[in-house]
């Protein structure tokens, strides 16, 4: 693999427009997890005109729901979940300004279309490396919807988030490339 | 007849939550070590690298392997000579699971109500218990944290008896092409033949108990795990980004059907194909 990008957060249209599916990074700064519950609440709230409990400009989500942190770590396993449950909410919640999505696996064509539009980068982290990847996790701070449990929206410090571009704003899927050289059926 | 507690009941089965949770069985962990080797991808390699390392690291320190420590699904046999005391045996089944689930700094990820409501338990109960009365006086518990990363992509289909063994082929193949890149591959795979929808379900819950270096006992069921595999890594869906190592076994159980059928469930389970298993 080519030599890892380093991305700090804020992540600004200009440099998500830069990335490349297949590139590899590692993110450092804060990023936000939500999943399934919190997109569902934060996307009713905009319908009834509502503010956000966070600015998502130039953000980055996180889709994760992690185990409780053991006493004197900052979060328990933390991996990412399958972003493709949140594409009903995404396009929505990319028109709030978010620049960069972590998730596992496949995304539909209005959620790419989005990304074109707005200039948003799909990460993939490895599905199921979730004590490894808490290991890049400093500090983990519930910021809303704490009555969802491991659902709330929370703000993450990350150190060298290892994580690698699978769709970008161009609409390049890295999923798709990866898989060609090896389908023999 | 014999008798036991209830209590101890609750005590293997909180052990066993964690237990699953942390420590990856040792056939999945040389199974991913073997994928390594073999993989062509060096991207994939690169997965496979990160996705053993996440192994070590969780048993070392004890941590859940993944963060969706699953539904817990719970198969008891229980001995008629058997004498169960102090309670009922699913109220200490799921005594167990809350134990488990919370002195284990394991995720709640159950809620009581599946359309409307949506509340989480915050204990991870109920769990899914299936219970089967054997010969005996011992209790056996086998214990199975299902994510549903996998299982959302998991399938069934209602074939007919002229379908034959092409026809399950094409059957797993197509729910499996259907999950790709997203169950968290490499995957294991559960395959239930025969039965009626349920059971059929049911044996491929159960299929993926069965240690990744075992085949079938019936030869020509054996014969369509290795046709499976090989079949299935040749999707190119690799481990996750693509390459050779898409799954790293097809278990297949199977059982009497009706004249009329050919019922196929395919269980879906992720890289972190957890179990544990006691007996009392």
């Amino acid at each position: 693999m080519a030599e890892k990008i380093r991305i700090t957060t804020p992540l600004t249209e200009e440099q998500s427009r830069k990335l490349r599916a297949g590139d590899s990074v590692l993110i450092s700064g804060v990023i936000y997890s939500a999943r399934d519950a919190a997109h569902k609440v934060m996307t009713e709230a905009l319908a009834r005109g509502e503010k956000l409990p966070i600015d998502w400009h130039n953000q980055i989500v996180y889709y994760l729901g992690p185990t409780p942190a053991k006493p004197g770590d900052p979060i328990g396993s933390c991996g990412p979940t399958t972003a493709g449950r949140m594409d009903a909410y995404t396009p929505t919640m990319l028109e709030q300004g978010i620049k960069g999505m972590i998730g596992k696996g496949s995304r539909s064509p209005e959620v790419i279309e989005s990304m074109k539009k707005n200039g948003v980068t799909y990460f993939a982290a490895v599905g199921g490396a979730a004590a490894f990847i808490a290991k890049s996790v400093k500090k983990y701070e519930v910021i809303a919807y704490p009555e969802l449990g491991p659902e709330a929206l929370a703000a993450l410090t990350v150190e060298d988030f290892p994580a690698i571009v699978v769709i970008d704003s161009k609409g390049n899927n890295f999923y798709e490339i990866g898989q060609k050289p090896y389908r023999k059926l | 007849m014999r008798t036991i507690q209830v209590e101890k009941i609750t005590d293997a089965v909180a052990q066993m939550c964690k237990e699953a949770a942390y420590y990856l069985p040792e056939d999945v962990y040389q199974a991913l070590k073997k994928g390594k080797e073999t993989e062509e991808s060096p991207v994939g390699r690169d997965v496979l690298d990160q996705i053993i390392k996440n192994a070590e690291i969780a048993k070392a320190e004890d941590r859940p392997i993944c963060q969706d420590t699953g539904m817990t699904i719970i198969f008891l046999e229980v001995g008629q000579d058997l004498h169960i005391e102090g309670g009922s045996l699913n109220d200490a089944v799921n005594a167990g699971v809350a134990k488990g689930y919370t002195e284990g700094y394991l995720r709640k990820s159950v809620v009581a109500e599946p359309l409307f409501d949506r509340k989480n338990t915050q204990n991870n109960t109920p769990a899914i218990i299936y219970t089967e009365m054997v010969p005996g006086n011992k209790l056996k518990i086998e214990l199975e944290p299902k994510g549903f990363g996998s299982e959302n992509k998991s399938g069934i289909r209602m074939l007919v008896p002229a379908d034959g063994v092409e026809g399950v082929k094409k059957a797993v193949m197509e729910i499996i092409l259907h999950a790709s890149c997203n169950p968290c591959p490499p995957m294991v795979v559960g395959v239930g033949i025969g039965g009626t929808m349920d059971k059929a379900a049911y044996y491929s819950k159960r299929a993926l108990l069965r240690p990744l270096t075992e085949r079938n006992a019936h030869p020509k069921y054996a014969k369509l795990e290795g046709e499976l595999l090989e079949l299935i890594n040749k999707t190119g869906i690799g481990p996750q980004l693509g390459g050779t190592t898409s799954a790293l076994a097809v278990n297949i159980e199977w059982g009497p059907t009706h004249i009329a059928g050919l019922p196929v469930a395919v269980t879906i389970c992720c890289h972190a194909t957890r179990h544990s298993k006691r007996v009392l």
